[in-house]
């Protein structure tokens, strides 16, 4: 949503250089030296020509050049080489040809392993003899490697056919089809090989097998560079652990930047890039310290991301966290039109876009000269601020006309606002909230924006079935701990622990099941409660849904939202009902909007089952214990919740299987009402 | 939410009567089922029958609002309407002042209107008559009172006032506390 989309395909932005800009021309590169020239061009009929007769001239050159060398040569080598066969023959040969096939056959047991590159029989060959010395060592790594002659000769092939068709005199079997060719030089033997490279040869030009030869040679140099190179960068990368100084030593940013990068590296690849001896334990406890350091979060909220997110994923969650999300604005359905709206503020100099295609109220804010919050359009209540994700749970919660609807949590009357405009102020809309203070800023909202069917009440969340019940939709937009949107508040980084979090739950548990009591599930047009939070702990969500599942006759249903991801089904130690797939979440870093929850829960049946003992339960309760002040006390406790679910975890999942409706009843039922409400007179206390 | 009294109703109705003169009874003839005028704490609520019956489950303590404010009676009982009533007023008020957009700003800081900011003004607006103030877009932005006649306003002084200001939209955020 944030980026610039293309929203509007008609309006295409020019792309490219100015009609005036300067473009500097590509680099030409001679034939020869670029490497991927599989599909030669077929040279025209007179290119053809004009090449023959080019070759013509040059090897005629050649050839007496040569022959005046070897001539020299033939006679130095008389007087010194003397070689037990033919010595006699070649001498004789020599002298009076120079270059001959005789010569050939003696040359041959000096050649044997060089099947590429000999040139048996033509004239034309002599003119590479004169390399000979210098050939001869490249040939002998050739023979080293029959592999790395494999793969030249792709392109090797290529010019011999073309040679081929030059002439049309050669005609092989092997040679039939261009792309058989090359199968078949790839697979087969060398023999053959070298039988089609005697056929090339005698077109090539000596030239051409100089180049050839060089060619070769590069590739080896550039491979034999590669593997090097990959030495080295595997020396490089393989990350050396901190010592116990270093880690004592505070050092720069950039160097715990650098550290991350690196850990983060080798666990995405540990059985190969760890340290020996050392356990990925280490790592992911040296990663945690150093992220703490960096993104300045306190370590229990850090080690809670890091059971959340993989490795990777973390990072980009962190990253996405520093920077804030765009403004975005939620136009007043009630007042005006998106379109009207766009234009109107485009006019004062606001530079918008529309939030995407999910959403047809949402405006992305990217620059403006006016304070947003202040423009006449604003204070007439044709907007209001509100964040991307704060639209979806209402969307969510999809309300109809003339249904009689519940916002638990209103304030500041976003999400509030939101379902009185889709309603088109029919019906009636109770909006709570528990701060006073806070009310006052729904009650402005409201008015300014012209919502005029709701009733504006002050009550705690959790009392609210007490007072008025049978609602088509509740809204519980639950407070929490706000780890979806530290870019908005960064002092959740530092400011919440284990305490904080279970607080939140807690009271996030209680207030589901009183939105849930709130719900009227024989409501014809809905029965449905969305809970959403701006959290991504899965305490605060689906393990809060999942506590609702088992307390309540409500069942998950999908949210209606094409995107997000799916809520955890499994999260550490917690096995939750698997329907929690249908549930969404939204990440800054995947989708540019607060970290968001969303979870529709529908309302089958009004009746309340009798609860059930189980780990959650008891883990409440050691939570009440919790919050007064006991310290040492709450430790063990805790620890013994955890050894608690642990042991009852198969337990729990029978539970699921069995029918909601009918819950296993336990031996300890009868105390049970008693100890659930304890904590909610506590509560009411407070 | 108590019903007015009859006092309480007749200045709420002589107030409103200044605005959106005999449109007043379609406040109350809505084709939409009942409205009524409820108080509570001297602030009068507008508001349906359906809802107010709704609202009434909640217990007055915790009653924060419900419906649309119009405004309060003050100590002197006098009724005093709110900017929150613009909803309904705007579209029945008989007279309008349009402001330039230059105006706009500065009567959203409460400021009167003066002649040079003056766009456009109804026909036959008799002196101290309750106006809707709207920018030259139609989006009401607040109400007063004409100072002036429209044939006065003609050739009057580029500075002099011709609507006191009584409430603008800027009240939103400037006094959002004493809204209710």
């Amino acid at each position: 949503m944030g980026r610039k989309a293309k929203f509007d395909d008609e309006k295409k932005v020019k792309k490219g250089p100015g009609r005036k800009a300067r473009k500097q021309a590509d680099p030409i590169f001679k034939k020869g030296l670029i490497e991927e020239d599989n599909d030669i061009k077929k040279l025209s009929h007179r290119q053809k020509q004009r090449a023959a007769r080019r070759a013509k001239k040059k090897t005629e050159l050649a050839e007496k050049r040569k022959l005046l060398k070897q001539a020299k040569k033939n006679v130095a080598k008389q007087k010194e080489v003397v070689h037990p066969d033919n010595s006699d023959d070649s001498s004789e040969d020599e002298e009076v040809q120079g270059f001959t096939d005789d010569n050939k056959e003696w040359l041959k047991p000096k050649q044997k392993g060089k099947s590429v590159q000999k040139e048996p029989e033509t004239e034309s060959d002599s003119g590479h003899e004169g390399s000979d010395a210098k050939g001869d060592s490249i040939d002998e790594d050739e023979i080293d490697k029959p592999g790395n002659e494999k793969y030249k000769l792709g392109t090797l092939d290529d010019l011999f056919k073309d040679s081929d068709e030059e002439n049309g005199d050669v005609d092989s079997d092997d040679e039939a089809t261009g792309s058989s060719n090359k199968l078949a030089y790839n697979s087969d033997s060398e023999e053959e090989k070298s039988d089609d490279d005697d056929d090339g040869d005698d077109d090539m030009l000596p030239i051409e097998k100089a180049n050839l030869k060089l060619k070769k040679k590069q590739k080896l140099d550039k491979k034999l560079a590669d593997e090097e190179m990959q030495l080295n960068i595997a020396k490089q990368d393989v990350f050396a652990f901190p010592s116990e100084e270093e880690l004592q030593n505070p050092t720069s940013l950039q160097d715990v930047l650098q550290r991350i990068k690196d850990v983060v590296v080798v666990l995405s690849d540990f059985s190969s890039l760890k340290e020996d001896g050392r356990s990925r334990c280490e790592y992911t406890d040296l990663l945690l310290k150093d992220l703490c350091v960096y993104y300045s979060y306190n370590e229990f909220l850090m080690e809670v991301l890091m059971q959340i997110f993989p490795v990777q994923e973390l990072m980009e969650f962190l990253e996405a966290s520093e920077v804030a999300r765009p403004v975005t604005i939620r136009t007043n359905s009630l007042k005006t039109r998106r379109r009207d709206l766009a234009q109107a503020l485009i006019n004062r100099g606001v530079n918008l876009d529309p939030v995407g295609k999910w959403s047809k109220v949402g405006l992305v804010v990217y620059s403006s000269t006016v304070p947003i919050g202040a423009t006449p359009e604003y204070l007439a209540g044709h907007y209001i601020l509100q964040g991307a994700s704060s639209f979806l749970p209402v969307m969510a919660l999809a309300p109809q006309e003339n249904e009689r609807i519940l916002d638990m949590c209103a304030a500041p009357g976003g999400k509030a606002s939101h379902i009185a405009a889709i309603m088109k102020n029919t019906g009636a809309l109770f909006a709570n909230d528990a701060n006073k203070d806070r009310t006052k800023a729904i009650v402005g909202n409201f008015h300014r924006l012209g919502v005029v069917n709701a009733v504006i009440c002050n009550y705690d969340g959790r009392q609210f079935p007490d007072v008025i019940k049978g609602f088509d939709r509740v809204l519980l937009d639950a407070p929490c701990t706000g780890t979806g949107v530290i870019a908005k508040d960064p002092s959740v980084k530092t400011t919440k622990d284990q305490k904080d979090i279970q607080r939140c739950f807690n009271l996030q548990r209680q207030l589901l099941l009183a939105a849930i009591d709130c719900c009227n599930a024989k409501s014809s047009t809905g029965g449905y409660i969305v809970y959403s939070t701006c959290s991504i702990l899965p305490e605060e969500n689906e393990w809060v849904v999942n506590y609702a599942l088992k307390r309540r006759n409500v069942k998950l249903v999908p949210v209606g939202l094409d995107f997000g991801t799916e809520g955890f089904v499994k999260y550490r130690h917690h096995r939750f009902h698997p329907s929690l797939k249908l549930t969404r979440r939204f990440y800054p870093h995947t989708h540019n909007m607060d970290g968001f929850f969303v979870a529709k829960l529908k309302k089958f049946s009004n009746v309340i089952p009798e609860p059930v003992k189980d780990e959650d339960d008891e883990e409440t309760e050691n939570k009440e214990k919790d919050e007064q002040p006991k310290e040492k006390a709450e430790e063990q406790s805790k620890e013994n919740a955890d050894k608690k679910s642990e042991v009852e975890e198969p337990k729990k999942q029978k539970n699921i299987k069995s029918n909601p409706l009918k819950r296993p009843a336990n031996s300890s039922e009868t105390q049970l009402p008693k100890k659930k409400k304890k904590p909610r007179k506590q509560k009411t206390k407070k | 939410m108590k019903i007015l009294s009859e006092q309480r109703t007749k200045i709420l109705f002589e107030k409103l009567t200044k605005y959106i003169g005999v449109n007043v009874k379609l406040l109350i003839d809505r084709p939409d089922g009942t409205y009524c005028f409820r108080e509570k704490k001297d602030r009068v609520y507008y508001i349906s029958e359906r809802l107010l019956r709704l609202a009434q489950t909640v217990k007055p303590d915790h009653l924060i609002s419900a419906g649309t404010c119009f405004g309060k009676f003050t100590k002197t009982n006098k009724f005093r309407l709110h900017i929150t009533a613009l909803t309904y007023i705007a579209p029945y008020a008989p007279f309008k002042i349009w402001v330039k957009p230059s105006a706009e700003q500065q009567f959203l800081y409460g400021h009167h209107v003066i002649k040079s900011g003056l766009g456009r003004i109804t026909e036959n607006t008799p002196k101290y008559q309750g106006v809707v103030v709207n920018t030259m877009s139609d989006i009401p932005i607040g109400f007063g009172v004409a100072a002036r006649t429209t044939a006065e306003c003609r050739h009057a002084d580029p500075l002099a006032t011709i609507a006191f200001h009584q409430a603008d939209i800027g009240e939103y955020i400037r006094s959002e506390d004493t809204l209710t």
